[in-house]
This record gives structure tokens, C-alpha cells and sequence, in this order.
């Protein structure tokens, strides 16, 4: 198991080199440290999607809740969740002529994933 | 709706599938700088309501009933939101305008929207349905009491963006959105988190929702909530910097911020440089001042005064959004009157600390100069070693967050959390070069170039739209689960639902819950069982004890007993007191004119109350002598044969006794005295006497063979009319 990790208040040394900040100074110190805190995580949702981010996308796109939960599902289970749900709904819709909603509902039945991974190239 | 009805839910209920909000985003309070309400001139409200009920005491100032500036929040949700809509009805005329649903039990960890109407648990499942009827209930609301209401609740779970979009295109106004809430306190994978609330941030921005932080939680989940004043501020700034830097406007950013500390530990001495520190620090934002709740027991007293001194600390330093904790909540989910009881406690104490910086100032030396210094200062420390240890994720999974240590002390106690683990763990997908998303309010990475679209157009014109931009796109889903749903509960309590038939109730209509309260000559020991004997002799079921209180470890104990009624009380069957036939001044005037008559009045007994009965009187009261009736007042302890004998005297057509004192009933026995001496001196038949006092029921007062009584509230107006009535019934009977 794990020590616990304890400290006494070392508060009156630790502050040695924040002491002659100004107030002003303290301030935009403590913001910049925040900017450099979540910089990292803001690349990564910057580079990341979830399956909540595709279901809130379908929804957008005119899809109930359990409509989007089973086409990202499927879509998921294709491994092009990469490509982002919407886009593989859009991009059947157009390969096929048809309405979004018709798409999405077809690929929830897991109709048309080998077309549209033809026309994303990826394989079967 | 009029406000002599009550709503009609099923009304409501009907045709949800088509209602479209009314608006989008977050509404201020429309301040009036200098603005003069009755007699008074206030520096810091806001406008009037066109319905509200105002403090009790506006009685004595001409009814006003001043709105503070702040947005004042009520968190309603009692597991049935049918039964809220009513409550939030109430909450709405006693001066809340942003009404927060916190949601049932586990949705945090539901994977996707819940879908229709089940019953929740310790708060509301959030649902499209629930929320389309809430919001439809309060634009009506709104209407009625002449304000716009901010309806709020939680962008959060692990199905956050879903509910920032379904948010979105319901009209929510206000949501808790913080990463942090979800890693700490629901143990949902921090990476998913961070990424989801990105999503959820922008599609909040894009429909102007107001967002709220959720920093306070950690007050209420530390061991020593001064402790982790350093770490609220770091959580803050996560969570601000995270949102400004998705794109939100500061002016939408609202910091939870709660007093950390309560009486009796020295509250302003820790919680004022607390609340300084932070505003020094967060300028441009906005402040939702929270009450604290960390202290809270089943005493409503208590509770009552922790919130008193919190909003002085909002009005000391600041608060955008006053923010109402019911007093019960320390012993059950909110009741109605608490709710009411909190927004009239948050409008009297702000409207009563009314241009308090106008008068006094807080220091900026001394204590107060070094104690926020050393706050500021110690969340820096914070975020340095946050920073060396690796960052914001390796920090949480080393237990940084909700140590009980005044950092950088440390006592090994914090939250720890694995970066990979939790729920939702291993559901990031990397976006692919070709990514591609046709929606407005998409956070990060969209490569739009492929289909000819640049960075600045809506994705969304490659299929003609959103839901954003056409609403008729929405799918909408009425019920999923037949047993569990508002027309099954709506249908077991429909003989309570606008008919003659009623029961008492806190929180869901008809549930028959009463409260006993009562004070018990014996220890906390006893007082207990007996409070529950005492129940069961009422017939009450479920009786629980909710509240007890030593007032002496031998002499006596207070208990409030909770139990439900088993019967229905049915209207038609009442019988009502009749209202009082009011005269319109002028008839008033007309007949003293023609036929000019005196009063006697004094107050009787042993008893030197002087005030109300002045007030029936004094013209400059609006009392009865600006008809023109002659007044002989005889002042206070008059003794009841010389009121009567002075009558005689003067020849007066009435008394008007006044009776304060109310003690082993001696009001009601002088009463009788009085009419008894009248008939011993042969004048009663002749001599109208009436009487009144705080403690006077009229019922009692007639009783005791007065003419009439009256009791609080009762104006000159009504007396005279009284006067007049019955002397023109006098003047046809002879």
C-alpha cells in the first residue's frame, strides 16, 4: 500500500520567492500557472472525441437520444468513430442519395458500413 | 392563468411535443439605481414584480415589496417535477428567478439522455419531457409575476454534451458545467471529462447558458472546510481558464463560492478574506454566492442565521446570483415553505443590507490585508507543485484535491483519483485527419476544408441545418416506461387535483404530511418516545421525530414530529367566516356627516399597549377619525367601568376596547366584563362595543358578547365600516 504523503505548514519558506510580488504580480502569476494547467487538456479534447461528443453531434443532426446511442454504437463497433459519427452518416446519405435520417437509421440497423468504409478507404 | 387559480397541469402536459422555447440564454435582473419604493430611497434594487408577496412586515409599509439586484436561486426537485411546477409557482411570487433542478440519484453514471417521466430519487430524472413542461410552466409563471426565470440544472456525467445539446434546444438558461465535479466527486474518468466538458462548454456558449462551477462541493466534502480555501481557488481557475479559453465569455462564467466556515467559529474573521481573495482574483467574473451547508442540522433557526451571515458576506464583497439552501435541508429533501422561507430570507436580508457599502467599508490593512495576501499566496503554492508534479491529471491521481491540510500542509487524506480508471475510462477516440462533424458548436478538430466549407461557416448548411438553427428537427420522445411516468402518478392523486377534496402536503400534492411541534417537560431521552406516543394518539402514520432540541438537560426538550394524515378534508363542506362588508369611504363620510356620533376607546386591564389602537384612530394613520367620528381616547390601562361610564358620560355610540395582553386569557375575560357592566349599567342594548388585539379572534371575541372583534391587519377602514353598518342596522331597528 501506498504511504501517505504528509506535510507540516511550510508555508512562511515555501513563499520566499512570491513575497516581493506585487498584488498585481501574484495575479497574473496565478492565472498564467492556470494557463499552463489546462493547456494540455484543451489539446486534448482539441484531438479527442467520445461517445457522448458523437451523440450530442447526431442529435444535432436530428437523431433521438437512443437513435444516436445506436448508431454510435455501430459505428464504434466499425472502428470509424475516428471519422466521427456525423461524417459517416453525412457521407452515406450522399453516397446513397438519401435524407440524414434515413442514413443514420439504416447504419443503426447496421445497413450500409461496407460502403461507406469504400469510400473512406478503409478496410472491411 | 390567474392568481386566484391554481395551474392546471394537464393543461400543461398537453401538446409538449410541439412547444419551442422562447428564449435562449441567461437573464439578469434589470437593476434601478436610486429608486424610490414607499417612503424610501434604495441604492441597490432591482424592478419591481408586477405579483409577489411581499415580508410580512410590508403590511406596515404600505405593501412594498423592493427586489434586491441579485438573481435569487431555489433548487426545487422532490423526485416528481409535476408536483414542483406548483412549488415553483410559489417560489416565483416570493422573489426567486432562477430555479435549479438537481437531478436524481445516478444520472450522473447514465450513459445517454433518460428519456420520459419516471419518479426520482432525492432530486429529478432530467428528461426532454420533464424539462419541456417545466420551462412551458414557467414561461407562464413568468408572465404572472412579471419577470424572466433562468431554469437551470446539471451539464454533467458522463453524457454531458448530450445534455448541453438537448439544453440547448430547450431553453435551459443556467447549468452546472465543471470537469472537475465529474472526476472528484462521481469518479468518471478524468480524460473523458476534460474532453466532454470542451463540447459542452461551446454548445453552452452558442445559446448563451450562464454557467456554474462546481468548487463549492468541496467545502461541503472536506474535513475541515477552511482548509481548502488555497485548492477552491485553483479549482476555480481550472475550471474558468478551461471555459475561457473554449470560448466563453467571462459575463457567463459564474464561480459557486460558499462562506466556507459558520458561526460559532469566528465567520467573518475566515470567511470575509476568503471571499475577498477571491474576487481579487476572479475580476470579470461572475459570483453565484452559495450558502453553506457543511454545518447544516435539523434546527431551521440555525440554519436560517448561517444564511443571514453568508449574504452579508455577498453584500460586503459581492454576488451576482444569490444563491437560496432551504433551511430543512439538513433533515429532508426541501419542503415547500422552505423553499418559500429561503427566497424571503435572501430578499430581507439583501433589501435590509441595501447600500451597505454606501456606509461601511472593508479594510484593506491589517488583518485583512495579510489574510488574503496568505489565501492568494497559498493557491499559488498549489498550482506550482500542481505544475511540477506533471499537471492537473497526475495531481488528482496523487491525491492533491480535498486534502484536509491548509496547503502546503498535507495530511495524506485527499481524493484520489487513477487517470485511468473510473468510469468511462478508455472511451477517448482520436479524430482522424478526415474528422468530420456537420454541427454548429463543435469544439476542436473539424476538417470542413474536405467538403468546401471554410472555418468560419456553420457545418451544418451541407444538410440545411441543425436543430439549432430549425427546432422542427428535434425528435421528440413522450414516455418509454408505461408504470413509471407522470399520467400513472398524476392518476393516483387526481381526486385531490382541483376538486373540493384536499389534504395537507410538503412537497408532492396530497401527501398528507403535518408537522407537530411541540415542547416536552422531560429529558431528550424520553421526549423522544413520547413525541412518537403523542404521534400515534393523533393517528398520524410514518411519524418521525425531525428536529429535537435540548432546552435544559432535565427540564425540558422540544420535538418536531412528522407523520401523515389518513383523511381528506373536503371544501364544500366548511364553513367559511364571512368577510366583512367594507363601505366605501364616501358612504362612510356621508352618513358621519349626517349623523355625527363619538366613540370612546382605551386599551383595558393592566396593559400599556398604546400602538394599534392609535392607529385605528389617528388620522395621520389613516384611523378612523379622518370620517369625522369624535374620538375620546382614554389611554392604556383604563379600567372597564370607567370606559364604560365615559361612554355614558359622552354620550358615545361605541367603545373600542383594545386588548393586548393575551395571558391565561384575560383579554377575552375582560371582554366579558366589560359586556357585562354595560348590561348592569342598562346602556348594552344602546352601545356598540367592539374589540381588538393581536391575540383577539373574532369568533371568541363575539363569544364573550362584543359586537365584533378584530384582529392583526384590521385598518381604520374596517372599523368604521363596522360602525356605520351596524349603526344604520340600529337606526332601522328603532
Amino acid at each position: 500500500m501506498a504511504t501517505k504523503f504528509t506535510r507540516q505548514d511550510d508555508y512562511e519558506t515555501r513563499r520566499n520567492h512570491l513575497k516581493n510580488l506585487s498584488d498585481e504580480e501574484l495575479k497574473n502569476y496565478f492565472w498564467k500557472l492556470a494557463d499552463q494547467t489546462v493547456s494540455p487538456l484543451l489539446s486534448l479534447a482539441k484531438n479527442n472525441t467520445s461517445p457522448s461528443i458523437e451523440r450530442s453531434v447526431l442529435m444535432r443532426m436530428g437523431f433521438s437520444s437512443m437513435e444516436a446511442k445506436a448508431i454510435v454504437d455501430k459505428v464504434i463497433a466499425n472502428r470509424l468513430i475516428g471519422k466521427g459519427c456525423g461524417h459517416v452518416v453525412y457521407r452515406y446519405s450522399t453516397l446513397k442519395g438519401i435524407s440524414i435520417r434515413d442514413a443514420g437509421l439504416k447504419l443503426s440497423n447496421d445497413i450500409g458500413f461496407d460502403e461507406v468504409k469504400k469510400s473512406f478507404e478503409v478496410s472491411l | 392563468m390567474k392568481p386566484t387559480d391554481q395551474m392546471n397541469l394537464h393543461k400543461i402536459l398537453e401538446n409538449l411535443e410541439s412547444y419551442v422555447p422562447r428564449r435562449n440564454g441567461w437573464t439578469w435582473r434589470v437593476p434601478e439605481k436610486d429608486i424610490k419604493i414607499g417612503n424610501y430611497e434604495y441604492s441597490d434594487l432591482s424592478t419591481p414584480l408586477k405579483n409577489s408577496i411581499g415580508l410580512p412586515a410590508s403590511k406596515s409599509f404600505h405593501n412594498i415589496d423592493p427586489q434586491p439586484i441579485q438573481v435569487i436561486t431555489t433548487e426545487i426537485a422532490s423526485g416528481r417535477f409535476e408536483d414542483d411546477i406548483r412549488r415553483m409557482r410559489m417560489a416565483a411570487w416570493h422573489g426567486a428567478d432562477h430555479i435549479m433542478v438537481i437531478r436524481t440519484a445516478g444520472q450522473s453514471h447514465f450513459d445517454g439522455l433518460i428519456e420520459g417521466t419516471p419518479q426520482g430519487v432525492g432530486g429529478v430524472p432530467i428528461s426532454r419531457k420533464q424539462i419541456r413542461a417545466q420551462r412551458k410552466a414557467l414561461d407562464m409563471i413568468e408572465d404572472e409575476v412579471g419577470r424572466p426565470i433562468n431554469y437551470h440544472s446539471y451539464v454533467s456525467g458522463v453524457a454531458g454534451p448530450e445534455i448541453a445539446v438537448m439544453f440547448a434546444e430547450e431553453g435551459v438558461n443556467g447549468a452546472h458545467q465543471d470537469p472537475q465535479y465529474n472526476v472528484l466527486y462521481r469518479n468518471i474518468n478524468m480524460i473523458r471529462s476534460f474532453v466532454d466538458a470542451a463540447e459542452s462548454k461551446l454548445i453552452m456558449k452558442h445559446v448563451g447558458i450562464l454557467q456554474i462551477d462546481g468548487a463549492h462541493n468541496a467545502n461541503a466534502t472536506a474535513m475541515e472546510a477552511s482548509k481548502v480555501m488555497p485548492e477552491l481557488l485553483v479549482q476555480h481557475a481550472i475550471n474558468s481558464m478551461f471555459s475561457v479559453k473554449v470560448g466563453m465569455d467571462k459575463n457567463l462564467i459564474a464561480l459557486s463560492t460558499v462562506p466556507p466556515i459558520a458561526s460559532p467559529a469566528p465567520d467573518l474573521k475566515v470567511n470575509l478574506p476568503y471571499a475577498v481573495a477571491l474576487r481579487d482574483f476572479f475580476e470579470g467574473f461572475k459570483m453565484r454566492a452559495q450558502m453553506n451547508t457543511k454545518y447544516m442540522e435539523s434546527s431551521t433557526r440555525e440554519a436560517t442565521v448561517t444564511h443571514v451571515m453568508n449574504m452579508f458576506i455577498s453584500k460586503l464583497t459581492s454576488a451576482d446570483i444569490q444563491s437560496t439552501i432551504t433551511p430543512d435541508e439538513g433533515r429532508n429533501v426541501p419542503w415547500h415553505m422552505y423553499n418559500v422561507e429561503a427566497c424571503d430570507t435572501a430578499k430581507q436580508t439583501l433589501v435590509g443590507l441595501d447600500g451597505l457599502l454606501d456606509i461601511v467599508e472593508v479594510k484593506k490593512d491589517g488583518y485583512m490585508k495579510d489574510k488574503v495576501r496568505e489565501i492568494k499566496e497559498r493557491a499559488v503554492l498549489f498550482f506550482e507543485e500542481l505544475l511540477e508534479t506533471g499537471g492537473y491529471f497526475e495531481a488528482v491521481e496523487k491525491g492533491f484535491f480535498i486534502d484536509s491540510g491548509n496547503y502546503p500542509e498535507r495530511n495524506g487524506d485527499g481524493m484520489k483519483r487513477l487517470i485511468h480508471g473510473g468510469i468511462g475510462n478508455d472511451s477517448i477516440f482520436e479524430r482522424d485527419l478526415d474528422y468530420f462533424a456537420p454541427v454548429p458548436a463543435h469544439y476542436g478538430y473539424n476538417n470542413v476544408a474536405q467538403y468546401g466549407l471554410k472555418d468560419t461557416d456553420n457545418p451544418s448548411i451541407v444538410m440545411n441545418g441543425s436543430t439549432f438553427e430549425d427546432h422542427s428537427k428535434i425528435q421528440y420522445i413522450d414516455e418509454l416506461d408505461e408504470n413509471d411516468n407522470v399520467n400513472v402518478r398524476m392518476a393516483e392523486s387526481e381526486k385531490y387535483r382541483m376538486t373540493s377534496l384536499i389534504k395537507p402536503e410538503v412537497e408532492w400534492l396530497s401527501d398528507g404530511v403535518i408537522v407537530l411541534d411541540m415542547t416536552l417537560p422531560i429529558s431528550v431521552k424520553y421526549a423522544e418516545a413520547a413525541a412518537l406516543e403523542i404521534g400515534k394518539r393523533f393517528n398520524l402514520q410514518d411519524a418521525v421525530v425531525i428536529h429535537k432540541e435540548i432546552l435544559h438537560p432535565a427540564e425540558a426538550t422540544r420535538i418536531q414530529l412528522k407523520g401523515k394524515v389518513n383523511f381528506d378534508i373536503d371544501l364544500s363542506k366548511l364553513t367559511l367566516r364571512e368577510e366583512p362588508v367594507l363601505l366605501t369611504d364616501e358612504e362612510i363620510r356621508s352618513y358621519v356627516e349626517n349623523h355625527p356620533f363619538k366613540i370612546v376607546a382605551g386599551t383595558i386591564g393592566e396593559d400599556e399597549h398604546s400602538v394599534g389602537l392609535r392607529e385605528i384612530i389617528d388620522i395621520k394613520h389613516g384611523g378612523i377619525e379622518k370620517y369625522g367620528i369624535e374620538c375620546e381616547y382614554l389611554g392604556t390601562s383604563v379600567p372597564i367601568s370607567k370606559l364604560v361610564d365615559a361612554a355614558i358620560e359622552l354620550n358615545a355610540k361605541a367603545i373600542l376596547l383594545s386588548t393586548i395582553i393575551s395571558h391565561d386569557d384575560i383579554h377575552y375575560k375582560n371582554m366579558k366584563k366589560t359586556h357585562e357592566y354595560a348590561i348592569e349599567k342598562g346602556v348594552r342594548d344602546s352601545l356598540i362595543i367592539i374589540a381588538g388585539g393581536t391575540q383577539v379572534s373574532p369568533e371568541l371575541a363575539k363569544k364573550q358578547g362584543m359586537d365584533e372583534g378584530f384582529s392583526r391587519g384590521t385598518k381604520g377602514h374596517h372599523v368604521a365600516s363596522f360602525l356605520i353598518s351596524k349603526l344604520k342596522e340600529l337606526d332601522n331597528a328603532n
